[in-house]
């Protein structure tokens, strides 16, 4: 009997495959590329652990524990990279609800065409390239030509050498950054407005509740779980940070405070080629930010019974 | 009556704040523009700080006699369109197998690349990955690395699932159609808009990308626009633009229009991005659309 049943069952899982085989035809692309380029450096992260000799391979490499993490964690520079990272990643929070209060703003605009209007102007810097951004901030805020420096000598500062002194390295990276990105991620805010029941505002206007009320009391919790969820995967890159622009504003001059977790990984990787050293180093990078996303998540998940899984 | 007063009031400070965002988002945008065409003393100086003083085309007519703006700009448009062309080639099929809710096998799949989000072996395993295979220094160093994006498999595999009629699937499949034949003459004709957007998104991450050429390429013929860019506007190289003459009258000349010719590069990079803009927008938000409806 069982047998019969396990015969069918085993008849009808493979009619299913007859019919399912050429949707893994259009699957396989995809699944290759992602098994090579995303699959198999995982596995290649195993030479963290390892002294990597190109000639022997990853596994054949000899075993050294956790000897790179041991010379990471004791160098004279670790802090030095930890505080920079963690100092440019607070920062960076603090401008979360930068997107939001711009969100809710523009979404009070009457004027459909002026509210497009000013969607369109405010994210266009998004589509700006990292290399032209990173060479319009050292442009402006040359001590000798840049008009920054002109604007504060004409109202009568003196110039401010921004990009060689380590002082201001952290605001010239995180503001720059926010004034290409807010618009951009409002968007998505104002996709979970416009989701707003209009009922509840008609209900509230009856009520004599003011424009600000009816921001406070309906429009924030009602997009306070996609707050939540950007949040949590906020946190989840806390500290990958987007290093490709800080290597472009790097110099000799602000390295003390600039230097941070990835652009080290980068230099000693790919330019000094300590390949185990490097992906140790980057391992660590990756283990603390899934220790963060995973906490974030749990506490969202207990305060808000809102979170990724 | 109190009431109306409040909200005059909140209508107006909201007014300011939006004409703030206005201006701070546009001036450096403007500022770019009359610095490339204006007289490099006044730019300089810093009287020029809005608009344009004492028109001159110098810089970009410097930045047109490159060959390596032209070289960077040809690679760029080479790697941008093939590389786009391949995301979607990628992306596409595997978004319509995913959007099958009965396929066997379809939540693993999910799973393994839902977890490339947010674990990766890093930078240093992927380059020896791209070594091993030996296309460093190649062009498909700069595109079989990234031939697919999770976020964007999942916006389409949404879009696939939402706006394709199961019924017209259904009724292709009974008059004898195969899974490929409703992919290519059902699915895709109606997928115009998708199609649209994931080749934008693609596409402008093509055009401003420049680590992955940074990492992956030393040979200067191969380099896109973006690595050409930064040799000039971040480390200051300018031969191919400025003479390699010692005469201190021409060193003097060329700082005086360094300047001017880096905020022209930038227009010149940027120019494609500025003229389709207006027109791509558009598809930009229903990309993100469709993506947040997901979440």
């Amino acid at each position: 009997m069982l047998l019969i049943q396990n015969k069918q069952r085993a008849s009808v899982a493979s009619k299913r495959w007859m019919k399912q085989w050429p949707y893994y035809v259009l699957l396989a692309p995809a699944l290759i590329y992602f098994l090579i380029f995303h699959y198999y450096p995982m596995y290649g992260v195993q030479i963290a652990f390892k002294n990597f000799l190109p000639s022997k391979g990853v596994w054949d490499s000899p075993w050294v524990g956790f000897a790179h993490f041991e010379r990471f964690f004791n160098s004279y520079y670790f802090w030095t990279l930890i505080k920079n990272t963690v100092f440019i990643s607070l920062y960076q929070l603090a401008f979360f609800p930068a997107s939001i209060l711009v969100a809710l703003s523009i979404n009070e605009l009457r004027n459909d065409f002026f509210k497009k209007w000013v969607q369109t102007i405010t994210y266009a810097p998004h589509f700006i390239s990292t290399v032209v951004i990173s060479g319009m901030i050292i442009s402006f805020l040359s001590p000798f030509s840049g008009i920054v420096n002109k604007l504060i000598e004409a109202i009568g500062g003196g110039a401010i050498p921004f990009m060689t002194d380590p002082a201001w390295f952290k605001s010239v990276y995180v503001i720059s950054g926010e004034w290409q990105n807010f618009g951009w991620g409002a968007i998505i805010y104002l996709a979970a407005l416009a989701g707003i029941n209009p009922e509840l505002h008609e209900a509230a206007m009856v009520d004599g509740a003011s424009r600000f009320k009816r921001i406070f009391y309906i429009n924030v919790p009602g997009i306070l779980p996609v707050i939540v969820i950007l949040f949590i995967l906020n946190m989840g890159s806390f500290i990958s940070l987007g290093f490709e622009k800080i290597i472009l504003l790097q110099n000799a001059m602000n390295m003390d405070s600039s230097d941070v977790i990835q652009t080290y990984v980068y230099r000693a990787g790919i330019q000094d080629a300590q390949y185990s050293f490097a992906s140790a180093v980057g391992l660590f990078n990756s283990a603390v930010n899934i220790m963060l996303l995973v906490t974030f998540n749990q506490i969202a998940r207990r305060l808000n019974d809102t979170s990724l899984w | 009556m109190r009431e109306i007063t409040a909200d005059k009031a909140f209508n107006i400070s909201n007014m300011i704040f939006i004409l703030f965002l206005l201006a701070i988002v546009c001036y450096p945008l403007l500022y770019i523009i009359s610095a490339s065409i204006s007289d490099p003393i006044a730019v300089n100086s810093g009287r020029m700080w809005l608009w344009p003083i004492g028109v001159s085309w110098e810089g970009y007519k410097r930045v047109l006699q490159s060959a390596e703006i032209w070289t960077g700009y040809r690679n760029t448009i080479v790697y941008t369109l093939l590389g786009t062309a391949i995301n979607l080639l990628v992306t596409l099929p595997c978004a319509y197998a995913l959007s099958k809710k009965k396929l066997i096998g379809g939540k693993v799949v999910m799973m393994l690349l839902l977890f490339t989000m947010f674990f990766q072996g890093g930078i240093i395993p992927s380059y020896l990955v791209v070594k091993q295979l030996h296309m460093v220094n190649t062009i498909w160093a700069i595109m079989i690395p990234q031939a697919a994006a999770v976020w964007y498999i999942i916006v389409t595999m949404t879009f696939f699932r939402n706006t394709i009629p199961q019924e017209l699937e259904e009724a292709a499949e009974i008059d004898g159609c195969s899974v490929f034949g409703v992919f290519l003459r059902i699915v895709l004709p109606l997928s115009a808009p998708i199609i649209a957007v994931m080749g934008l998104f693609y596409g402008v991450g093509h055009w401003n990308e420049y680590f992955t050429a940074l990492l992956y390429l030393s040979n200067e013929n191969l380099y896109p626009l973006q690595l050409v860019l930064r040799k000039i506007l971040i480390l200051n190289q300018m031969s191919s633009m400025l003479s390699s003459v010692k005469d201190p009258l021409v060193l003097a000349e060329q700082a005086r229009i360094a300047e001017i010719v880096k905020y022209a590069v930038m227009i010149v990079a940027s120019l494609p991005m500025l003229i389709a803009y207006p027109f791509l927008q558009r598809f930009f938000i229903k990309g993100v659309f469709i993506g947040s409806l997901k979440s």
